[in-house]
């Protein structure tokens, strides 16, 4: 090829990209949506809670996709007042008591009175959309007789071996050092020190350890309790199985949030009252593999029915996490270092 | 040589528009980690708890102990590979073989983990063979092993890529006269090859010691544990986790400092070689045709390709098993478009600065203004010194409340990547241009050819193949990103990377797995297009 003929085409190439997705004028009001990626992809919830919200809000549902609920939040902090997000979705309460101090969180005046969750909800500001427990979850072929409890877990013998994450980087890692917490208070690092031995590696997120996991490398994974419902459903297989500890399972509760000063309240406000209606609930069990916030029926596959329920919810006040989660991550690296 | 150059090069000539370009992008590009770190370390408030310092000292000291040893590692299996590559110029699947090295470059991070598993894990090819063969025997791949095998894999084809070229660059002169003289392995090792390594390992160990510094998921996830923790892991806690931007900004400091360090001493370590005027024919090496020599070269590179190929071979067997969950053909398209699109936007965004750059660069070190010509080439290496994370961060302190980045989503991932692809384009084109310069600019002075005349007639032809590969190598990184299109989060801008991610993140591992066997086979093809359709022939 002749370099001038070849560097005209490229230029063009790259024109038709930079145009190409740069956005075309709207004359309907934008509702702008911070979330996570793994929400918004097509197997997320997000393209069907999208489609279905713009039925009926005669505007755009516009989504700004980060990393995870982390980077939401500092995305959010880093651009303060100015921020072109209308609401927050994908933080957990593990983060709420943080995203309060910015000052960017306004009350969701939603009505929550339909909710049905394990612990009471009377947060004026954020409205959780779903929820599940922490669960190890294991393979049932390779594992024939799976710890009963977490004492089993942490003092038997030849215990199998479990892939965690790290609490410094993602969700389950630090809703793991917050149960055993939960569970053995001050003797959390003596816990620790007992479950080292079976940890067989500790990943930077979720999708590590579960795709190592299911590629054979433990027989354990640290993930949730609703997991199995998806291997069920869509594999139509029962090898995965969680386990609930008469100790209890931890809690997962994830939240969205309207921001202050946002040009759109009202599209917010009803965004955050869709989110909690059956219609937008009954998308969730089968995309996010989490429970409903409120009791959708028979839109609820059997299959999440089926699932085994904890004896006792465990779950810290989103002020405790935000007091302790400093000071216990640091704990957590010193008792697994060791 | 230096003074050849001085001589040769009217100091008239020095400032051409290119070069002044080179320069000022260079300046952008410095002015732009300046203000992102200025930006950072004011925005900290004062109430922040001091930094944890004896963390950050173990931290810091893990990271150099596993890059050091990661990159020792990749270049001495680098130099065995390398040599006896060029040595064996002529087999069957040898050019099958340099462009699967391409492959690891594009591949995301998850996409190797899992393929370095499937050979070493628990239940990995190795423990089959180990199994069905009888032996009692267990990989223990999570440690520093782990992470061994893991950088090895990603940085080896790497450096075969860049050092390839320069032992083709040796005149086909000098290898008849090795063995007119009748030298043997050890004396060409001894008289040519160790100079040229000399020259050429510099600039490459420093891209790899660079990369293993700034790893994250490789050692958080094969190092078994928080005891692995790299600075990289640290900066992300600071900016995620405490969001303490001082903090944050400290360490990446303290990462540059690390890095602009080894860079100084690694640049002090390097010896230009004089090359000298040839008639640039095909150099053929008399000392591969002995039959130890073959025998040598030809274990060295099955062992190689088996170590790299395995892997590959694993996620090739998972993404075949998989296809029948692949993502639907109309996600997969459109992602495919916007992974080729950005790749090449991004490739040729970063060949373009790069190719200014170093010209820039080189026109310093023939002016003999060393230190101008290392400022140029740290500039240009500013993605490989500086956290992606950091560079993320202060793009969006710096912007929010003036520009709306998240309207200019497709430019900024572009620019974005071909930052990031920047110091792979340098590692190629620096060196060639070295070389090109040696041989072609008195010529240029004496017949009075400059600017885009010399650049049309004497450089392109000569310099298309460097460039070629510099565009291949920088259009196959910008392709597999993942960084830089998730900072933005353009619903609408998903490239095969981010998907693979989604699929992983629903549980859908199986198409997830097809999604990566569809990202590598394309890097291929795509690889392969741009080295044939821009590098041409090679000129004989």
């Amino acid at each position: 090829m002749r370099l001038k003929s070849f560097l005209k085409s490229t230029i063009l190439v790259s024109a038709c990209v930079v145009a190409a997705s740069s956005a075309l004028a709207q004359d309907k009001p934008v509702l702008t949506v911070y979330t996570y990626n793994s929400f918004t992809s097509e197997w997320g919830p997000g393209p069907a809670l999208e489609k279905a919200f713009e039925a009926n809000c005669a505007c755009d549902l516009t989504w700004v996709a980060l990393e995870d609920g982390a980077a939401l939040l500092a995305r959010l902090k880093l651009e303060g007042r100015n921020t072109k997000a209308d609401v927050v979705l994908g933080l957990d309460t593990n983060l709420t008591t943080e995203a309060k101090t910015t000052g960017l969180i306004a009350p969701h005046g939603a009505d929550v009175s339909a909710l049905k969750l394990p612990i009471a909800w009377d947060d004026a500001d954020f409205v959780p959309y779903d929820w599940g427990y922490f669960a190890f979850v294991y393979d049932s072929e390779k594992l024939k007789d799976p710890p009963k409890s977490l004492d089993e877990l942490i003092d038997g013998k030849d215990a199998p071996k479990v892939i965690i994450q790290d609490p410094r980087t993602s969700t389950p890692g630090l809703g793991l050092v917050m149960w055993l917490r939960e569970v053995y208070g001050d003797k959390a690092p003596e816990a620790w020190a007992g479950l080292k031995p079976k940890i067989l590696t500790v990943t930077k997120g979720w999708s590590e350890a579960y795709g190592l996991f299911t590629q054979g490398e433990a027989p354990m994974v640290l993930s949730y309790t609703t997991s199995p419902a998806y291997h069920q459903i869509v594999e139509n297989s029962d090898r995965y199985k969680a386990l609930v500890f008469p100790e209890g399972n931890y809690m997962q509760v994830e939240v969205a949030a309207r921001v202050e000063g946002s040009a759109q309240p009202d599209l917010a406000k009803s965004f955050l009252q869709f989110l909690i209606s059956p219609e937008a609930q009954k998308v969730i069990p089968t995309t996010n593999y989490m429970y409903p916030v409120r009791d959708i029926g028979a839109d609820l596959p059997p299959q999440f029915s089926a699932l085994p329920q904890p004896e006792k919810s465990l779950l810290l006040s989103p002020e405790d996490a935000a007091a302790h989660r400093d000071a216990w991550t640091k704990e957590w690296i010193e008792s697994v270092s060791q | 040589m230096r003074a050849l150059g001085r001589i040769a090069t009217p100091r008239a000539a020095g400032l051409s528009v290119a070069v002044l370009t080179g320069y000022g992008l260079a300046a952008v590009l410095g002015g732009l980690a300046i203000t992102v770190f200025a930006l950072l370390l004011a925005a900290g408030d004062d109430a922040q708890s001091p930094p944890p310092y004896a963390y950050i000292c173990r931290v810091l000291g893990f990271t150099l102990w596993q890059a050091f040893l990661s990159t020792l590692l990749s270049l001495l299996a680098a130099i065995l590979m390398t040599r006896a590559l060029a040595r064996q110029a002529q087999f069957p699947g040898r050019m099958l073989l340099l462009r699967l090295c391409a492959l690891p470059m594009v591949m995301p991070t998850i996409v190797g983990i899992f393929g370095v598993v499937a050979v070493y894990g628990g239940s990995g090819y190795l423990a089959l063979v180990a199994d069905a063969v009888g032996i009692d025997w267990q990989p223990r791949l999570y440690g520093l092993a782990g992470i061994l095998i893991a950088h090895v894999f990603f940085n080896l084809p790497l450096a075969i890529r860049l050092l390839l070229p320069a032992f083709a660059s040796v005149p086909a002169e000098s290898w008849r006269l090795a063995a007119q003289l009748g030298m043997g392995s050890r004396d060409i090792f001894r008289i040519i090859e160790i100079p040229l390594l000399r020259q050429q390992l510099p600039g490459i160990s420093i891209i790899i010691f660079m990369l293993c510094f700034t790893t994250f998921a490789v050692a958080l996830t094969l190092g078994g544990g928080p005891r692995a923790t790299t600075l990289e892991v640290a900066i992300y806690q600071a900016l995620r986790f405490d969001f303490d931007l001082r903090l944050g900004a400290m360490l990446a400091i303290l990462q540059v400092i690390f890095c602009a360090g080894g860079a100084w001493a690694v640049w002090r370590a390097g010896r230009q070689m004089v090359l000298g005027n040839t008639a640039r024919l095909v150099a053929y090496r008399y000392d591969g045709r002995a039959s130890r020599a073959r025998l040598v070269d030809f274990s060295v590179i099955i062992f190689g390709a088996i170590f790299l190929t395995l892997p590959i071979l694993a996620l090739v067997q998972r993404g075949l098993a998989g296809m029948v969950a692949a993502a639907s053909p109309a996600s997969l398209l459109s992602a495919a478009l916007v992974s080729l699109g950005l790749g090449l936007a991004g490739g040729l965004t970063a060949t373009l600065i790069g190719y200014l750059i170093a010209q820039a660069r080189q026109r310093a070190l023939l002016q003999g203004r060393k230190r101008g010509a290392m400022l140029l080439g740290l500039a240009g290496r500013l993605g490989l010194f500086v956290s992606p994370m950091v560079i993320g961060t202060g793009i969006f302190l710096a912007a929010t409340g003036s520009v709306d980045l998240y309207r200019i989503a497709a430019a900024g991932v572009i620019l974005l990547s071909a930052v990031m692809a920047l110091p792979f384009v340098l590692g190629v084109l620096e060196p060639a241009l070295e070389v090109a310069a040696a041989r072609h600019d008195r010529l240029c002075a004496a017949l009075g050819l400059t600017g885009w005349n010399r650049f049309c007639h004497i450089d392109w032809p000569t310099l298309r193949r460097p460039i070629a590969t510099a565009l291949a190598l920088s259009s196959v990184i910008a392709m597999g990103d993942l960084g830089a299109i998730a900072l933005f989060g353009n619903q609408d801008m998903v490239n095969l990377t981010l998907l693979l991610y989604g699929q992983l993140g629903a549980y859908r591992l199986d198409g997830a797995a097809s999604t990566a066997l569809i990202l590598l086979a394309l890097a291929l093809a795509f690889y392969w297009t741009i080295e044939r359709v821009v590098g041409g022939r090679e000129l004989h």
